[in-house]
């Protein structure tokens, strides 16, 4: 299995939509090669031809409902704890360029 | 007379009945311990004082206290899974167990400390800072439902909710001397429950005996339609489960759960424990459940992959901390994120983000979910020949408080013993089977098959009224 160095870490940062210090990126660099390195014992285990497991019981079926109206949150309650809003709506930094 | 507030549930329920005990004088009595101890216990976060009286006098739980994790949603009631990004979070609606809680009667008492999000194994993460083990200060409870557990060996509640992903109602239940019991996956809803790792989190109790982990079990059990993973079987009486007897039992002790580098105090009291059962009729064999070693590698992939993708929902739009000022929204999603997580939080989304990013799914989501197949093999062929498994509930007792902050895999390997069980969807208990010289309490873990929680409710009752070790207390 791959490695993971300080370019890495920046890189999934990123993608998870961390910034990270200097300092935090030193530490989980290595942190996290440590914990890779012990994860890697995985190799070991033949699972040629075994299926995944992403679900631990095998009862799990797909479930469907009849699609009837129910009373569900109104807005007022949803928006209750929003950092920021504006009449019915969540209000975020302007997305779209322009005025 | 005793403290009100160092009775169990089924004691209290006997005294309403018997004696007319008034269910007021019960959460006062809660209430005035909780003001005398936990300054030093750091159990608590909120004490919700206007859930303190519910007026249903005929459900199971009438009048008694329950102290929820604070990652649990009650209704207009602030839920922060000890987190900063959820400060304020007042959830518009109650998870489902909390809802069960209040028809049964049950008295809401507030919310228990945890590690941030459920990661962690020690409640240091939690940002209000760690909770203290009532049995040495000095100690961490467990985690990551410490400040449940630590509540109940401190009397500071009747009963608790945790949450348990990989260990977390279990492991803080052995280091604190309590019961904890991961159900079954799917016994329990999780609507309501902020998600961890949706594939192997599950609510369950922590309690002062086994007869009130049955009482409690029964009321929160269930399906429901607004957790579609919660499966549609009836719920058993598990109070008739607790039959003093397991004569003929057939009970597996797997040898790969004593290996070296298990504390010995921890390995004497657990053999000592399995020779209990034994003597009292239960027929004991040596099982073999081969890939243990690679369950703690598999679960710190699963688990951190699934929680990187839950945890993408705070970003500062709907709900919690949002940081000032950003240039724009992505800039808004990575200084709210930055600035809410804590350390931990930040670890295992990284690790989570990077076990699915491109070109390392294969070597690491996928190959850990077929290990996965592998463990769960592990359980369906031993449970052939037994019918249930017994081993440590963890290979150390409580350890000091900052021992294993600096290294996070040394933290992880404290859950080696409990995250079989998640994985493998199986349920768990853990009860007290010892104290170690310097006093801390010992776990015994008993597994069995799906959806069999009465053979673990029957060993673990057995075992526990032929023991005094549920009855001591720690000094406080």
């Amino acid at each position: 299995m791959k490695t993971i160095d300080k370019a890495v870490v920046k890189h999934v940062a990123h993608l998870a939509r961390l910034s990270l210090s200097d300092k935090e990126l030193e530490a989980y660099s290595s942190q996290l090669a440590a914990i890779l390195s012990y994860i890697s014992k995985l190799k070991e285990v033949d699972t040629e031809n075994v299926p995944p497991t992403s679900h631990a019981l095998s009862t799990l079926k797909n479930v469907f409902r009849i699609d009837v109206l129910k009373p569900s949150l109104n807005a007022d309650d949803a928006l209750a704890n929003a950092p920021q809003k504006e009449e019915s709506f969540f209000k975020v930094p302007q997305v779209i360029e322009g005025k | 007379m005793e403290n009100l507030y160092s009775l169990t549930a089924h004691a209290l329920k006997e005294l309403m009945k018997k004696d007319g005990l008034n269910p007021s004088k019960i959460s006062e009595d809660v209430f005035g311990r909780i003001e005398a101890v936990d300054g030093r216990v750091k159990a608590i976060v909120r004490v919700n004082k206007s859930k303190f009286s519910n007026t249903k006098s005929s459900g199971k739980l009438s009048g008694i206290p329950i102290l929820i994790k604070d990652n649990i949603c009650v209704k207009d009631e602030e839920t922060t899974c000890a987190s900063k990004i959820l400060e304020g979070f007042r959830p518009p609606y109650d998870a489902t167990v909390v809802k069960k809680l209040e028809e049964a009667g049950a008295v809401l008492i507030g919310k228990a400390n945890m590690d941030e999000f459920a990661f962690g194994s020690s409640c240091e993460t939690s940002c209000y800072g760690p909770t203290k083990n009532p049995w040495d200060l000095g100690r961490i409870p467990g985690g990551s439902s410490g400040g449940s557990a630590a509540a109940v060996a401190a009397d500071e509640t009747i009963l608790a909710l945790g949450s348990d992903t990989g260990g977390s109602i279990r492991q803080p239940a052995a280091l604190c001397g309590v019961v904890g019991l991961k159900p079954t996956y799917g016994r329990v809803s999780r609507y309501g429950l902020i998600a961890f790792a949706s594939s192997l989190d599950q609510i369950g109790p922590i309690t002062k005996d086994v007869e009130d982990a049955a009482l409690l079990l029964g009321v929160i059990a269930g399906h429901d339609e607004m957790d579609s993973t919660s499966v549609d079987i009836p719920v058993p009486d598990y109070t008739k489960s607790l039959v003093k007897d397991v004569k003929g039992m057939r009970v597996g002790v797997p040898k790969e759960y004593f290996i070296k580098g298990i504390d010995k105090e921890v390995d004497e009291a657990v053999k000592k424990a399995i020779g209990l059962l034994k003597s009292l009729g239960a027929k004991v064999a040596e099982i073999s459940l081969p890939h243990t070693e690679y369950a703690v590698s598999a679960y710190y992939i699963v688990g951190p992959a699934e929680a990187s993708s839950n945890l993408a929902r705070f970003d500062g739009v709907q709900y919690g901390l949002r940081a000032d000022r950003p240039e724009d929204m992505i800039d808004m999603y990575v200084k709210t994120r930055s600035k809410g997580f804590g350390d931990e939080a930040k670890r295992r989304i990284l690790l989570g983000t990077y076990c699915l990013s491109t070109g390392y799914y294969d070597a690491y989501y996928l190959k850990a979910q077929k290990i996965r197949t592998r463990i769960k093999e592990d359980f369906e062929s031993a449970f052939k020949a037994c019918d249930c498994i017994i081993t440590p509930t963890t290979p150390s007792p409580a350890f000091k408080i900052g021992e294993k902050t600096n290294d996070p895999l040394s933290m992880y390997l404290s859950d080696i013993f409990t995250i079989p069980a998640n994985l493998a969807g199986i349920p768990a208990i853990s009860i007290p089977c010892g104290f170690s010289k310097d006093g801390l309490p010992i776990g015994l873990q008993i597994l069995a098959k799906p959806f069999d929680e009465e053979t673990i409710f029957r060993a673990a009752y057995t075992f526990e009224q032929s023991t005094e070790y549920h009855k001591r207390k720690p000094e406080l």
